[in-house]
């Protein structure tokens, strides 16, 4: 009875050993695909890095990479070939060239056209402030009087 | 009132850019290889492991390359539609089975019906990575000198094929 749990137990194993997916055989070259899979976008599951993605396409490309990798080619030409097949878009992190200039440079354009309009609202405040904010005679009296009050009634 | 007006303004072209983002979509990433040499390959054919088929086979000729398998469920859509227009023979389509079994591949023809002028079989996948495929069935347009013109990814549907991929082609083989 025993052996009988045991060997149940060790069937989902077996189930799982069947499933792993082939690596290189080289553990450098592996940790040198799976960085590089982080930066590279799946098609398929759009949110997802090649790394882990589980869809088909991802798992040929990582075969590919290997055995790019494993011929000697940088990351640089490895990137190359995914940016040629799929474009700019697998990249996580998009170059700079005159497509990309406003996602890069948007941020900061946005930032100064916020920064000049609050700097023109300042001016305008302070000007209307220095001419307009002044209390009449009256209107100090009247405020002396109020805080007055208020103070008695505390 | 004035001071109204910026703020809706900018409130009104907010929901004009979130608009055009929705109606966007996001699995259609415009290829790289619009514009450039068809990537060469040279395969065996579906019904036959002897025969091969390169893309150079069809220089000289504006060709549609269409990229199916069958396990895919768009392509099952696609397919009458493919079979009607390839009786035209307006303009040779050949198949490149991706990432199928042999066996299945020709059981859907069979079942399905035909529209090839040749079925190369990519077994591995291997040119579906060269062309960029990522969403089974894609469909590319080739010019005479082996350009691709355009590429379909998804289906193709009447209104596509009347609208886009008809009008380059006669613009082609002009």
């Amino acid at each position: 009875m025993k052996r009988l749990i045991t060997v149940l137990c060790l069937l989902p194993v077996l189930a799982c050993a069947k499933e792993a997916t082939p690596m290189a055989q080289n553990p450098e070259v592996e940790a040198r695909v799976m960085a590089l899979a982080t930066e590279l976008r799946c098609l398929v599951c759009q949110n997802q890095t090649l790394a882990d993605s589980h869809s088909e396409l991802a798992g040929d490309l990582r075969r590919e990479m290997r055995e790019m990798a494993e011929k000697g080619m940088s990351d640089k030409e490895i990137a190359e070939f995914m940016v040629n097949r799929y474009g700019d878009f697998v990249l996580y992190r998009p170059p700079l060239k005159p497509t990309t200039w406003l996602l890069w440079f948007g941020p900061f354009l946005l930032l100064a056209a916020v920064g000049i309009l609050l700097l023109r609202y300042l001016k305008i405040r302070r000007q209307r402030l220095a001419t307009e904010g002044q209390l009449t005679e009256d209107e100090h009296k009247k405020a002396e009087a109020m805080l007055q009050n208020s103070g008695d009634k505390a | 009132m004035n001071r109204y007006l910026l703020p809706l303004g900018v409130f009104i072209l907010l929901l004009v850019f979130l608009g055009v983002g929705l109606n966007l979509n996001p699995h259609e990433v415009p290829s790289p290889l619009i514009g450039k040499p068809a990537p060469a390959f040279n395969l065996p054919a579906l019904d036959n492991p002897a025969a091969t088929f390169a893309q150079k086979d069809m220089l000289g000729k504006v060709w549609l390359l269409n990229v199916w398998a069958s396990w895919c469920v768009a392509c099952r859509e696609e397919h009458p539609l493919l079979v009607e227009f390839s009786r035209t023979g307006a303009v040779p389509i050949v198949g490149l089975d991706y990432k199928d079994a042999r066996v299945d591949g020709m059981r859907w023809l069979q079942d399905m019906g035909n529209p090839y002028q040749t079925v190369a079989f990519d077994a591995e996948g291997r040119v579906g990575i060269d062309y960029g495929v990522y969403g089974v069935p894609e469909t590319y347009v080739i010019d005479r000198q082996g350009v691709i013109r355009y590429k379909q990814i998804g289906p193709i549907t009447p209104e596509i094929l009347r609208d886009k991929v008809m009008p380059l082609v006669k613009e082609l083989q002009k």
